[in-house]
């Protein structure tokens, strides 16, 4: 599993001392606490953690759907906090994919339709090709002309994963993918992140709390508290379960871990 | 649960205000219209109070009721003699001859005339007459009363309106036989009862006055009399009875207050029903605006009150939670109805004094009725339209609390086609036996009918909505690609709500559409009316019909290069009972100038003799030969039918040489002079020249073929702006519909505008996706609005066929104009929605359940 497609030494997308507070005053929340990551291209990332941890927040951050409070978030070479609106819309839209929990496909297109948004809002013409590809790797030709509410959860979730991977983006984000998916539908999800990583080095990073998920991917970054507490390589479901509950017994295992990462 | 309900008002406050504002609206225009009219009634109720004494010895046989009458003035008087004999009837205390002249018009200082077109002028001799509660009817306020010929007092605001100081040289003009009259301003005089409303007084001496209205007789046109102490008006009147002549009657002051105020009822009757059927328009259209969003707040709240419904609630409890926000919002928006229906009367007060109507000296009655009335009206509208919705809340399963999403599948559109062509049917029905009936059930029932019509299209626009917008779609998708694409599938997501949304601007337009051809289609009828029948050279006349003196037809007949002249003074008679309007005239002279077909016979010229306009003698069934009766205010006169002629805008139903009038003691005074030039006369020149000779009459214009055309287009048009203006309410409402119902539907769909966002659609497209979504809505709208519109228009011009609107104009322009308010109306209602939903932050947009 460890076999990286791609460039290994590439950085896809990185943070800088990261930090994101929530609130004010006593109700004041350090959801990200200098944070430094680095999302190697053609890896598939799985970002994990207890509720609270901060885990959504860096996804977020890191795809130019939520602003940091400090720190930096590049993409690539580009600094995502020296862009305007605009230019975080055209990032979003053009090298950035987005798999949510709940789906979120826009009720009144088709299947087909969805899959093509992103171009179709850049008024791009997708290439027949990679169509073709990533229609075939969802499995999903045959459901093409359904709405979303004409389609299982499983099936609106590949729509949504074919939606992310259409306009090739420098890396896809999921945030809990399979968190409303039967334990089939995961799997097919689950295998179908893996492979595009695989097959067609994409840059996956993915936010799951489920050490099952967590197997599929190449490597696991550990939060807690809003900061980086452990990393774990060619994760098994086992060596995932065994780290999350080194991760909660205490500080003292995961700091070691995290001085590598926090400066 | 009512405080359940309060609570969701609250929260709601913004959406509930924008449905409120509908009805803030209604009312409002609905008790601006009752104040103003019962401001108006106040106003003249003080008049009456203010000059009538406590009983009148006058003329018999005039119909003061009836606004018609005012068209003769009656040359009968009252002796001088008389009123010594009734002032020494038993319980008379006093009596005082009046003279009340017609036709006189003071003309300001600089040349223009005074009034004219509003409140009316009235001249009188100047006494210190009481009226029934004792006060002088009449006091001088600065300066001194009349006393001598060259002396005149005039009401201090139009002595100030006019440009004239005491001691200037007033100009007046009569229809009488002196028609140019200078006196000088001796004195202002005040009425009792406060204000004129916009009226002007001119008073003379008694002397005076005589000589310019009763032919210089010892005489008057009425005697006001003033009872003894103890003695009741009744009584007075039984007294002076047996005194009096066989052509004057005497009745109580009370007897006269009635028929005063039968007239003023009339009048506001009319202006009240025609203010509150654009009231009622705007209540129409704001319940639409109502039903859609309380409809929309029910289906985004249906988990709320399926849980309601899942902790027990009965169905009724959340029907009536519903309904009981609507009772909130209802008496809320009534309240500030109110308010604004001040501010409205206000204003319309503003807009008649400028007309010359002066309501100034009252002030606006707020009375009980206008306030019960703007109460019940905003509460039940509220309360009706929000029923459905509040049905459909009570429907809500309470597993509906455990679903996701609140999007709920639309009831067939198979039951709108039935119910809405039942509808149309129903409607159609309605017009046809409403056509075939007559007066005013007739016209009554051809706008029910029409009014069940547009609600069948409003129940069908659902499914008329997308064959409507296929083509827009098609086009949005080329030009705007994506965000062209979403807006179309977003307007068709839920055609209900879309189509409820356009049928209020349907309304709006619809009428907007019928007016506008019944509008054009009048101005085409006059126009190839005049370009046929208008054959005169010149027509003087008053704008207004008002009439003026012979003298100037002597005067314009000497002008150099005029051929022929025909004056005619139009009169109101009966004929064999039935009221009609007829011209007196010279027909050996107006057919020369005029071409008038008969059917039969020939023209009416010698004494007692009379032609009748075709539909006219056939209303009456006689025919040339009969002996038909006149009927003036003096008496009978018989006459003899002698030509019966076709439909013309030329002449009135009737036509009788003037020797008639005279025989029936009418003053003459002419409405309208028909010129011909000499052959071979400069036109110009003579147009130059007929103005010089009447120059100074402002009473009069002189006016050739295009002038005349266009002053009676321009009448048309004037009716026509005016209904836009009361329409644009509608219109306004309707926008609001359309803010309301995006407001909600991106409320409601927050998760997806965050989805679209987050997959690269920019603020700019989000915006423009709303406004395309806005404009989809009311071209819609407008579509529907103009194609029934279309229709209304051409069926209620064949019915008016007959009455002369024998033209179908269809103003094609105009209605290209509407499509483009249509589109600008969907641009200026989505501004603040679509700043909502570009302002939204992603990431909590899409984290919304």
């Amino acid at each position: 599993m460890s076999t990286h497609h791609g460039r290994p030494d590439s950085i896809a997308a990185r943070t800088v001392d990261l930090t994101k507070v929530y609130g004010i005053g006593d109700a004041e929340v350090h959801a990200l606490d200098g944070v430094t990551v680095e999302i190697h291209a053609g890896e598939f990332t799985a970002v994990m953690g207890p509720s609270g941890s901060g885990k959504s927040t860096l996804v977020h951050c890191m795809a130019a759907l939520d602003t940091p409070t400090s720190g930096s978030v590049f993409l690539g070479e580009t600094e995502l906090a020296h862009l305007k609106d605009k230019e975080l819309t055209e990032l979003r839209r053009d090298r950035i994919g987005f798999v949510f929990q709940a789906y979120n496909l826009v009720p009144t297109l088709t299947a087909e339709e969805n899959v093509l948004l992103p171009l179709a809002i850049a008024g791009r013409k997708p290439d027949p090709d990679w169509y073709d590809t990533v229609i075939d790797a969802v499995g999903l030709r045959d459901r093409l002309g359904h709405r979303p509410n004409e389609m299982s959860g499983g099936q609106q979730q590949r729509v949504a994963c074919a939606r992310a991977l259409m306009s090739r983006p420098t890396i896809v984000f999921a945030d809990e993918p399979t968190g409303n998916l039967d334990s089939t539908a995961s799997a097919e999800i689950l295998a179908f992140l893996r492979d595009s990583v695989r097959d067609f080095g994409q840059t996956v990073v993915m936010v799951t709390h489920d050490p099952v998920a967590a197997s599929y991917t190449d490597r696991v970054i550990f939060l807690a508290d809003g900061k980086v507490v452990d990393e774990l390589r060619s994760p098994t479901s086992e060596t995932v379960l065994a780290h999350m509950s080194g991760a909660r017994r205490g500080p003292e295992t995961g700091q070691g871990h995290a001085a590598l990462h926090t400066a | 649960m009512l405080r359940f309900t309060l609570r969701n008002v609250m929260a709601r406050k913004v959406r509930l205000l924008l449905s409120a504002l509908a009805i803030v609206l209604g009312v409002g225009f609905l008790s601006g219209s009752l104040v103003f009219t019962d401001t108006m009634g106040k106003s003249f109720d003080n008049i009456i109070g203010g000059s009538i004494a406590d009983a009148s010895v006058r003329l018999t046989g005039i119909d003061r009721t009836s606004l018609s009458a005012a068209l003769n003035i009656d040359q009968r008087t009252l002796p001088a003699s008389l009123v010594s004999t009734v002032a020494s009837a038993p319980g008379v205390a006093r009596a005082d001859g009046s003279v009340y002249g017609q036709g006189m018009f003071v003309v300001k200082a600089n040349g223009k005339l005074l009034g004219g077109t509003g409140a009316p002028t009235m001249a009188l001799n100047f006494n210190d007459a009481p009226n029934a509660s004792g006060e002088p009817t009449v006091t001088i306020a600065r300066g001194r009363a009349p006393e001598k010929t060259g002396e005149v007092v005039l009401d201090q605001r139009s002595a100030e309106n006019a440009g004239y100081e005491i001691g200037d040289t007033v100009r007046m003009v009569t229809a009488g036989d002196q028609p140019r009259v200078a006196a000088t301003l001796v004195g202002y005089a005040d009425f009792a009862g406060g204000g004129l409303a916009g009226a002007t007084m001119v008073l003379f001496d008694t002397r005076t006055a005589q000589d310019l209205f009763m032919d210089g007789k010892d005489a008057y046109t009425s005697i006001e009399l003033t009872a003894d102490k103890g003695v009741s008006q009744e009584q007075l009147v039984k007294a002076v009875e047996p005194l009096l002549p066989k052509d004057a009657e005497a009745v109580t002051g009370k007897h006269q207050a009635d028929e005063f105020k039968s007239v003023v009822d009339t009048v506001l009757g009319y202006l009240n029903t025609f203010l509150l059927v654009f009231a009622a328009i705007a209540l129409v259209v704001g319940s639409f605006l109502i039903v859609n969003t309380f409809s929309i707040l029910v289906a985004q709240r249906s988990r709320e009150l399926a849980i309601l419904r899942a902790l027990g609630a009965s169905r009724g409890q959340v029907a009536r939670s519903v309904l009981a926000e609507a009772v909130v919002v209802g008496l809320l928006g009534a309240s500030a109805g109110l308010a604004l229906g001040f501010g409205l009367a206000t204003g319309l007060r503003a807009v008649f004094a400028s007309f010359g109507l002066d309501l100034s000296a009252t002030s606006l009655v707020f009375s009980a009725r206008t306030i019960l009335v703007s109460y019940v009206v905003g509460v039940t509208v509220t309360m009706f339209a929000a029923y459905l919705p509040a049905r459909r809340a009570a429907r809500v399963a309470p597993v509906e609390a455990m679903r996701d999403g609140t999007a709920r599948p639309e009831r067939s559109l198979r039951r709108r086609w039935i119910v809405g062509t039942a509808m149309a049917v129903l409607g159609g029905t309605l017009v046809t036996t409403g056509l075939m009936g007559d007066g005013g059930w007739g016209a009554a029932q051809v706008g029910l009918g029409m009014f069940t019509v547009l609600m069948a299209i409003a129940v069908m626009s659902p499914a008329i909505a997308v064959p409507v917008l296929a083509p827009l779609g098609a086009l949005y998708a080329r030009v705007f690609g994506t965000t062209g694409r979403l807006a179309t599938q977003n307007s068709l997501r839920n055609p209900g709500r879309t189509a409820a949304t356009a049928s209020a601007l349907m309304i709006g337009l619809a009428l907007v559409t019928t007016i506008s051809i019944l509008a054009a289609s009048v101005s085409a009828s006059i126009d190839s009316g005049i370009d046929e029948q208008f054959t005169s050279d010149f027509l003087i006349s008053n704008a207004i019909g008002q009439s003026f003196s012979p003298s100037i037809a002597d005067d314009v007949r000497h002008v150099d290069g005029v051929g022929v002249i025909a004056p005619a003074q139009l009169t109101s008679l009966k004929v064999d009972g039935d009221q009609l309007n007829a011209d007196a005239t010279d027909s050996r002279a107006l057919e020369q100038i005029f071409h008038i077909t008969y059917v039969s016979g020939d023209a009416a010229v010698g004494d007692r003799e009379i032609a009748l306009m075709e539909d006219r003698a056939n209303a009456l069934g006689v025919k040339v030969g009969d002996d038909v009766t006149l009927s003036f205010a003096s008496g009978d006169l018989p006459s003899r039918v002698t030509g019966i002629y076709q439909s013309t805008y030329v002449v009135a139903d009737a036509v009788i040489p003037f020797s008639t009038l005279t025989a029936a003691k009418v003053q003459r005074a002419d409405t309208s002079i028909a010129v011909n030039a000499e052959p071979g006369a400069d036109k110009a020149a003579l147009a130059r020249d007929l103005d010089a000779a009447t120059a100074d009459f402002p009473t009069v214009t002189v006016q050739n073929k295009d002038d005349f055309a266009e002053a009676q287009r321009g009448q048309v048009d004037q009716l026509l702006y005016l209904i836009y203006a009361l329409l644009g309410l509608a219109i306004v409402i309707a926008a609001l519909g359309i803010v309301n119902t995006l407001a909600l539907s991106i409320v409601e769909r927050t998760r997806e505008i965050g989805v679209l966002r987050a997959v690269g659609l920019s603020r700019r497209q989000l915006r423009r996706m709303v406004r395309l979504e806005a404009i989809a809505i009311s071209l819609l709208g407008a579509v529907l609005g103009i194609g029934a519109g279309l229709l209304f228009g051409v069926i209620l011009q064949q019915i008016v066929k007959d009455q002369g609107i024998t033209d179908l104009a269809v103003p094609w322009v105009r209605l290209v104009v509407f499509i483009a308010v249509a589109t600008v109306v969907g641009v200026l209602a989505a501004v603040l929605p679509a700043r909502r939903a570009a302002g939204l932050n992603v990431l909590r947009a899409i984290s919304t359940h």
